[in-house]
């Protein structure tokens, strides 16, 4: 017989005390703490500290370890927390072109100025298990060999290309202060700043399948690297009641600069245009796939065909959130029966009429 | 922000207000929307009654209330007459409502066209120019096809005879209790960033043509718990051999009516 679901309570209780166990596994094996998670799993932290839009690893290393792993919980977390901090000044653009570079590379030229420095980087490494790694208590790599930096400076390939008249310039920055897309909801069409803001902030998956979607055809992209690089930027500061530009510290940031041809257009004369991603900690694969979807999504402005999903900025920014996509595929684990059962009702109302019809096809019309 | 955009919804019935949602402290999809209006409206005084599906007892309902017992201090209760605040998710409580009681709507695609026309942009200029015609050959198509709209829930409606808006989830049986309604109903949707609003007393019309008027619909039986043949009702599948019984979905209206309270 049918017993009311009371009890709900005493079930989410009991629920969350399971999901503390099942968080903590074999308590014989010791716990992870965060300095290990925040120094060896340091590219999930990079990637919660992006998707969840919050330059913090100590912050994005604890909902890491919360969320057991799940990084999308992860950055859902470290959002949440997020919106509740005061938000007190705009930095000043990034100087991208002068940051502390630990990785540089450039796929357009074999030599440039500043050189090409490869840095901490899977390329190259053969995707073979090392077992060695499965024995722990092994001593510390050697240090990896250092060469003096040679301070010379690194100008941005862009800039490069640019000076010779072969780069859209870029519009000048927008209104100060920029717009702000965890303020005020998206409207579209959408100024480039709040798409970079979105892309920035998006599914490093969903970005990565566009991008890829954009090579093969959707989108008509003929991307070139014209740039990628990590390293640390400097975060600078213009508070009005000092006058004076402040240093506030150092942000690790991975941005690429993709390069891509076009035909021009009415007084644009043919021309590369730039696709550009930048997103916080070390995410090479986002940063690139951010930068084709960029590119993608200028197709509007150049005045080229929107065909692609990609180039479709409704279709993009509205789905890239993974915080608001998982949120909401999620919901269809909450209980629906109420609308389920005017369905079964409607449904079985449509067969009457027509089992009805059928069984009468003579029958004169409802109308 | 939020009881500006509020203010804003009120002045314009039925008209979608963007808003600058937060994250929640729960996802999206759970009910930021309709929690960060009642986090917005709720006063020192205010008794708050949440329910998911009609019932009090559902697990989201239960989550939602617990939270602002919590961080709002604010007294709850499960009972329709003495809420000030109501926030629910697909229903509307059977007991008529009051002047001084609002309603406070989850709501998943604020957009009524969103499966006619998925985009905002295009959206946003048929509300302007109030063209309301895809909706209306989907539902002439629907009745020339099967003979009445498929739409069971959600069912669109018109506000003060200007602004098509979607109900949220409700059944098609709710949608009448919209209509000049001594409440004030507010619609939160928090993934979307959309507020709305259907002022008291507003007139709000479900969509249908003259010759085939907006149908609601319940399950054809008694309530098992109590044996109201008002009430919508809950299909509850009892064995494998289909035995079904139904009960009533709003929790409070059935404990009344098995009591024999006045309703």
């Amino acid at each position: 017989m049918y017993v009311a679901v009371k009890g709900g309570e005493a079930a989410i209780e009991a629920a969350h005390a399971w999901l503390a166990a099942a968080r903590r596994g074999d308590p014989a094996v010791p716990e992870l703490g965060l300095a290990q998670i925040e120094q060896q799993l340091s590219l999930a932290v990079d990637r919660v500290m992006a998707e969840g839009s919050c330059h913090d690893r100590g912050l994005a290393a604890l909902a890491i370890k919360q969320a057991r792993g799940d990084l999308i919980e992860a950055a859902f977390l470290l959002r949440a927390y997020r919106t509740t901090l005061t938000r007190f000044a705009a930095a000043e653009p990034l100087e991208t072109g002068r940051m502390r570079v630990l990785r540089r590379i450039s796929a357009t030229y074999k030599d440039l100025p500043g050189g090409q420095v490869l840095g901490p980087t899977f390329d190259y490494t053969h995707r073979l298990l090392d077992f060695a790694l499965a024995a722990e208590g092994a001593p510390p790599p050697p240090p990896a060999p250092e060469a003096e930096a040679s301070g010379a400076p690194m100008p941005r390939v862009s800039e490069i290309l640019a000076e010779e008249g072969l780069m859209r310039r870029e519009a000048p920055g927008e209104a100060a202060p920029p717009p702000d897309l965890t303020r005020e909801p998206l409207r579209f069409p959408a100024p480039r700043a709040l798409r970079l803001q979105a892309l920035a902030r998006g599914d490093e998956g969903f970005l990565l399948g566009l991008g890829y979607s954009t090579q093969r055809g959707y989108g008509n992209a003929h991307p070139f690297v014209a740039e990628l690089r990590l390293g640390e930027a400097e975060v600078v500061l213009h508070p009005p009641e000092l006058g004076f530009p402040i240093s506030i510290g150092e942000v690790t940031v991975t941005e690429c600069q993709m390069v891509n041809q076009f035909a021009g257009a009415g007084d644009a004369p043919p021309q590369f245009t730039r696709g550009y991603g930048l997103a916080l900690g070390h995410c090479e694969r986002k940063a690139m796939a951010m930068a084709l979807v960029d590119r993608a999504l200028l197709a509007r402005e150049l005045g080229e065909e929107v065909a692609a999903p990609a180039q479709d900025e409704e279709f993009v920014l509205l789905h890239a959130d993974n915080v608001e996509a998982t949120g909401f595929v999620e919901h269809l684990k909450l209980p629906h029966h109420v609308d389920f059962q005017s369905e079964l009702e409607k449904l079985r109302s449509i067969r009457a009429r027509f089992e009805a019809e059928r069984a009468a096809p003579r029958a004169e019309a409802a109308e | 922000m939020i009881r500006r955009a509020i203010l804003k919804a009120i002045a314009i019935p039925g008209h979608q207000i963007p808003f600058g949602a937060r994250e929640m402290p729960l996802p999206y999809g759970w009910g930021t929307g309709g929690i960060q209006v009642t986090a917005s409206i709720l006063g020192p005084s205010d008794v708050l009654k949440v329910i998911d599906q009609g019932a009090d007892d559902t697990t989201n309902a239960v989550s939602i209330r617990r939270f602002f017992a919590r961080t709002a201090g604010v007294a709850t209760t499960t009972r329709t007459a003495e809420a000030t605040v109501i926030q629910t998710r697909h229903r509307i409580p059977e007991r008529p409502l009051r002047e001084d009681q609002i309603l406070v709507f989850q709501v998943p695609m604020p957009e009524p066209l969103f499966r006619l026309e998925p985009r905002l942009a295009e959206t946003r200029r048929l509300h302007a120019l109030a063209d309301y015609s895809l909706a209306q050959v989907k539902l002439y198509e629907d009745i020339a096809q099967q003979g009445e709209s498929a739409s069971s829930y959600n069912h669109p409606v018109l506000v003060n005879g200007r602004y098509l808006m979607s109900p949220s989830p409700i059944p098609g049986f709710d949608n009448p209790k919209l209509d000049r309604n001594p409440a004030l109903l507010l619609f939160g949707a928090g993934r979307e960033k959309k507020i709305y609003a259907v002022p008291p007393y507003t007139p709000v019309k479900s969509l249908d043509f003259d010759d085939h008027p907006f149908a609601p619909m319940r399950a054809p039986h008694p309530c098992a718990l109590c044996g109201s043949t008002a009430h919508y009702l809950d299909e509850i599948v009892t064995d494998d051999r289909g035995g079904r019984m139904f009960v009533c979905s709003d929790t409070d209206a059935c404990a009344d009516a098995a009591a024999g309270a006045p309703r």
